[in-house]
């Protein structure tokens, strides 16, 4: 696409009048209303004023998973421990990822009431087709995946053709997929997948190995560390203002501390997990697809107003249409991997607090219920919220009931936090 | 979109013309022959009371309507515009009354929302930056910063994006349904300036305003519209306000017109 402006036209300097005095500023640091924010003491500065403004992003989650850590940690000392935190990422990894296919559908501003029964009719397709069909692993894995894919569309068809709520088409869902689920998998109702498969290895036993586990945690901090500098040589070239270089160093050196940590403490046990790593990157695949493509783009938009949207030529039925069936999929992803942690599928797989669980931790992870406004990232925070919990009360011997109780009162503070932070964002204007 | 040449219709500078054109809503006839003839380089305001047809006759143009009858001709061809995407290509632009922005989304998202410029399958965020202050400065644009939702932005500056929006695809003919509507007198007078802007830019304008002060203040030739018809067209420095308000409300039931005209009267006796 060509340039907007007629390049024929008086060059910008002699529109402006205040242009001359200005004309050593960046581009878009010329408007003397601006309240300058230079060097990294801006930077923190422009930092927390947004956070005053109720523009939180992952300030609750991270805050609130330190407290519950530390918690535990004092009630159990064990909680912190190599051995435990390798089997929270083990714990995490399906829940997360179902979560993930949430933070979408909230971002239209929409919901998915029935993401545990898809995951666990994925579950219950793979263990008939792969343990009692004797299909090839493969074939089983990808058919459940696209059974996902085939019920999101499903949903987009109904909302997009016959306008009905998203909440009680996947209320339908929820039932109808359940009964499903107990009917694939038959009278006996238990599937055990052998010990010996890939999948279940995978799940299980793939561990990476300490040298590995360093070497990618470089190459991240790296790739992280030039593409700001690409990015910083860009806007340099397009006359706009840049981010000091100190800065990036100081967060690529952060980034590489809260990766390292981690990873030094899982490599304490077995290491980081093949299928927690798998997560992870979907978390970052998808959280690149929200803000640097055009589709997410138009996400985000149609989350924000539909009206706009359709009137900027965007195909919001496409939009819909995709996300349903990105959700779904990753529900039945997540309902594989689930299945294969636990190296059987029943007629309780998917059900009880996962759907929820992943509800809740997309909302906990601070994408709002409102659409319009989140992040992948908020289904890994959230995720290990909600598992966190879950882990340190098993530790602690204490049962359900309490559990259930705990996270209900997690949920509730994160919605509190999203309606308000939507109210003081709209009073300072950045709703 | 069929696209046939009728080059005698045209003439110097004309950029759109409509024919006879006629839109009806079951009972209510909205339009009902309207010609109308816009220029490069001109505001056209399009005045006229409540319901009289302005928005309908805007939304047609758009093609968000079809007209049932009548003709347009854009640049010296007949067109039939089916959708407003086929008129954003044609180069006719329109800003709507309810502005359709995403609040949630940044200034420049917003500028280039559906026709984002990209870097392969990557959106080209400094590209955008770099162009949308480009554009925002040719236009003498106040807006603090591009990076911050439209939320916070004042009414006048949510309407300038608007406007800024709308000049992306390069128009020909840019079309403003009550742009000062919901405004302050500062906020006004900023929409106002963008607009001797467009003109100076060569661009057709077509305004709708409710505002006499507004339109004298910026229009060239005022268009009445009144029950859906037309009713008469001023170039704006040979007329009186009074007169255009006479032909809005329709100059024989009218407080103002008969003041005037029982003036001229006196003025007649006197003599
Ligand atoms: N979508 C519609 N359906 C039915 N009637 C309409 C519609 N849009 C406009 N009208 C009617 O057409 C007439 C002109 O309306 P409009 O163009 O909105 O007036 P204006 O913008 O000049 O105030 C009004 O009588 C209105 O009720
Ligand atoms: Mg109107």
């Amino acid at each position: 696409m060509s340039t907007p402006v007629d390049g024929s036209k008086a060059p910008v300097q002699d529109t402006v009048p205040e242009a001359q005095e200005a004309a050593a500023l960046p581009a878009d640091l010329q408007d003397e209303r601006l309240i300058a924010s230079n060097g990294v003491s801006g930077a923190i500065s422009a930092f927390t004023s947004r956070l005053r403004s109720g523009d939180l992003g992952s300030v609750p989650v991270v805050v609130g998973l330190v407290i519950i850590w530390a918690v535990f940690q004092i009630a159990n000392s064990s909680f912190l421990s190599s051995r435990n935190l390798v089997n929270l990422t083990l714990q995490t990894t399906s829940v997360g990822v179902i979560a993930l296919g949430i933070v979408l559908v909230l971002l239209l501003g929409e919901i998915d009431l029935s993401v545990g029964s898809v995951s666990g009719l994925a579950g219950a397709v793979l263990g008939v087709t792969f343990v009692n069909k004797g299909w090839p692993l493969l074939l089983s894995l990808v058919v459940s995946a696209l059974l996902g894919l085939v019920i999101g569309l499903f949903y987009g068809a109904l909302y997009t053709r016959f306008g009905v709520p998203s909440f009680v088409i996947t209320l339908a869902g929820l039932l109808g997929f359940l009964g499903l689920q107990l009917l694939v998998l038959g009278k006996e109702g238990t599937l055990n997948i052998p010990f010996d498969s890939g999948i279940v290895k995978f799940a299980t036993q793939s561990f990476l190995s300490p040298a590995l586990a360093y070497g990618l945690v470089a190459v991240v901090v790296a790739a992280y560390a030039l593409s700001r500098l690409r990015n910083r040589g860009a806007r340099a070239a397009a006359g706009l203002s840049t981010a000091p270089t100190a800065m990036i160093a100081i967060k690529a050196a952060a980034l590489a501390l809260v990766l390292l940590i981690p990873v030094l403490v899982l490599n304490g046990d077995r290491g980081v997990s093949s299928m927690f790593l798998l997560f992870v990157a979907l978390v970052l695949a998808t959280d690149f697809m929200i803000r640097r493509t055009r589709w997410g783009r138009s996400v985000v938009a149609v989350g924000g107003n539909v009206e706009a949207a359709r009137r900027a030529g965007i195909n919001v039925r496409f939009i819909y249409l995709s996300v349903f069936a990105a959700c779904s999929t990753f529900a039945a992803v997540g309902g594989i991997l689930a299945t294969a942690r636990l190296i059987a599928v029943n007629q309780s797989t998917g059900g009880g607090d996962t759907n929820l669980n992943a509800i809740a931790a997309a909302v906990i992870g601070g994408t709002s219920l409102f659409g319009g406004r989140g992040s992948a990232y908020s289904a890994l925070l959230g995720a290990l919220v909600i598992m966190s919990i879950s882990n340190g009360l098993a530790l602690l011997s204490l049962d359900s009931s309490v559990r259930y109780m705990v996270t209900a009162g997690v949920l509730l503070v994160a919605v509190t936090i999203d309606s308000l932070s939507r109210r003081s964002r709209q009073a300072h204007g950045r709703a | 979109m069929t696209v046939t040449p009728t080059p005698a219709t045209v003439g110097t500078g004309t950029v759109l013309s409509l024919r006879g054109v006629s839109k009806r809503f079951g009972a209510v006839q909205a339009l009902k022959n309207i010609e109308l003839d816009v220029r490069a380089g001109e505001v056209l305001a399009l005045v006229g009371d409540n319901g009289a047809g302005k928005s309908t006759l805007v939304k047609t143009i758009a093609g968000v309507y079809t007209a049932d009858d009548g003709s347009m001709v854009f640049d010296g061809a007949e067109v039939r515009v089916g959708s407003p995407a086929e008129a954003q290509q044609l180069g006719i632009a329109t800003v709507f009354q309810d502005l359709a922005l995403c609040d949630n989304l940044d200034v420049v998202a917003n500028l280039y929302l559906g026709r984002e410029l990209r870097n392969g399958k990557v959106l080209d965020e400094v590209e955008m930056e770099r162009s949308s202050w480009e554009l925002l400065r040719q236009l003498s644009a106040k807006i603090p910063s591009v990076r911050i939702p439209v939320a916070s932005l004042s009414g006048g500056q949510r309407q300038t994006v608007a406007i800024a929006r709308s000049l992306l695809g390069q128009p020909k003919v840019v079309m403003l349904d009550e742009p000062t509507a919901a405004l302050g007198v500062a906020q006004t007078a900023e929409v106002l300036n963008l607009v001797e802007r467009l003109r100076e830019r060569g661009l057709a304008v077509i305004l709708i305003s409710h505002n006499m002060a507004d339109v004298m203040a910026v229009a060239d030739r005022v268009a009445v519209l009144r029950l859906g018809r037309n009713n008469g067209v001023f170039t704006v420095s040979e007329t009186k306000s009074q007169d255009i308000i006479a032909a809005i409300t329709g100059a024989t039931d009218n407080a103002v017109s008969e003041r005037a005209a029982r003036r001229t009267r006196q003025e007649g006796s006197a003599s």
